[in-house]
């Protein structure tokens, strides 16, 4: 009885940590979605506006602009 | 983990992205701003009689305030955006039990500025307003690519072990360059060529310098959250 509470009790911390271990992937995976989202609109988007206002910045970073 | 990727990101993109930006607005928007007048012909270089003079000097910075704000603000997000990037490494670079210091953040910054600046320029040299490129597409395809490739070859140097990485890096590093970056057969330059290496010299410098802040700013705030 002990032995499967143990059991029990070891099966659940696997499980904590493997979710622990998922959340950090999610965290990961976010940052650098978020990160590939904000380069996308600041440096390489070719809308008007965005190509305008970002004009100085995209030169001075080296992306290619125009 | 998450909130810990989250303050370190934003804190240390935008304070190195303001610093960036006004680094930037001393030694490389000034030379921006003297390049548009050769492109919008108001001073002329090559002139068709062959002489090759103009006069040296940059309008002043404190004529556009507007324009120079975007600049600041553009440049916040877009270290912002590489900051994400350098955390998501440091979180992966945790969990396989490499320790982040800030010492080592220096090292991932210059990492980043080789990766980000200095290896794409080999291919394609930043430019200034008024020379006239390949298409647009191809050359961000290839910027992106030489980017990535050159990533994979510094995070071998770093943290792959085994002998075989003296191999595979330098591949990595070398490809981009061996494929070569999109070019036109013709030279368009409208600005004396001076003006076009302060340029890029100036890019160059400032970008170590922002990516070796944004290094160490983000590792200090990730150590001190990894504390709390």
């Amino acid at each position: 009885m002990k032995k499967n509470a143990q059991a029990i009790a070891a099966t659940q911390s696997q499980t904590q940590a493997k979710a622990a271990a998922n959340a950090d992937l999610m965290g990961i995976a976010g940052a650098v979605l978020l990160g590939l989202t904000l380069l996308f609109a600041a440096g390489f988007a070719q809308a008007g506006i965005l190509h305008d206002t970002a004009h100085d910045m995209r030169h001075a970073m080296s992306f290619p602009c125009h | 983990m998450l909130r810990q990727i989250l303050t370190s990101a934003v804190f240390a993109g935008v304070a190195a992205g303001v610093l960036a930006a006004l680094l930037q607005l001393w030694l490389v928007v000034p030379l921006i701003m003297e390049a548009e007048l050769f492109e919008s012909g108001q001073r002329v270089h090559f002139a068709t009689d062959g002489s090759t003079q103009s006069d040296r000097g940059a309008p002043s910075v404190w004529d556009e305030p507007l324009r120079h704000i975007y600049t600041i603000g553009f440049s916040a997000v877009t270290f912002t955006a590489y900051a994400f990037f350098m955390v998501a490494g440091f979180a992966l670079a945790t969990r396989a039990g490499h320790e982040i210091t800030a010492r080592r953040g220096v090292v991932w910054g210059l990492c980043g500025a080789i990766a980000v600046v200095i290896a794409p320029a080999v291919g394609m040299p930043p430019e200034l307003p008024g020379a006239i490129g390949a298409e647009v597409v191809p050359r961000q395809v290839w910027y992106l690519s030489c980017v990535v490739l050159t990533l994979i070859g510094l995070t071998q140097i770093a943290f792959d072990g085994r002998s075989r990485v003296w191999i595979t890096a330098p591949i990595f590093l070398l490809v981009p360059h061996l494929i070569g970056a999109p070019h036109l057969d013709t030279y368009f330059g409208v600005a004396p060529s001076e003006l076009a290496s302060d340029f890029v010299a100036r890019v160059m410098g400032v970008a170590m310098i922002s990516w070796v802040l944004l290094g160490l700013f983000a590792a200090l705030i990730w150590t001190r959250s990894e504390e709390a």
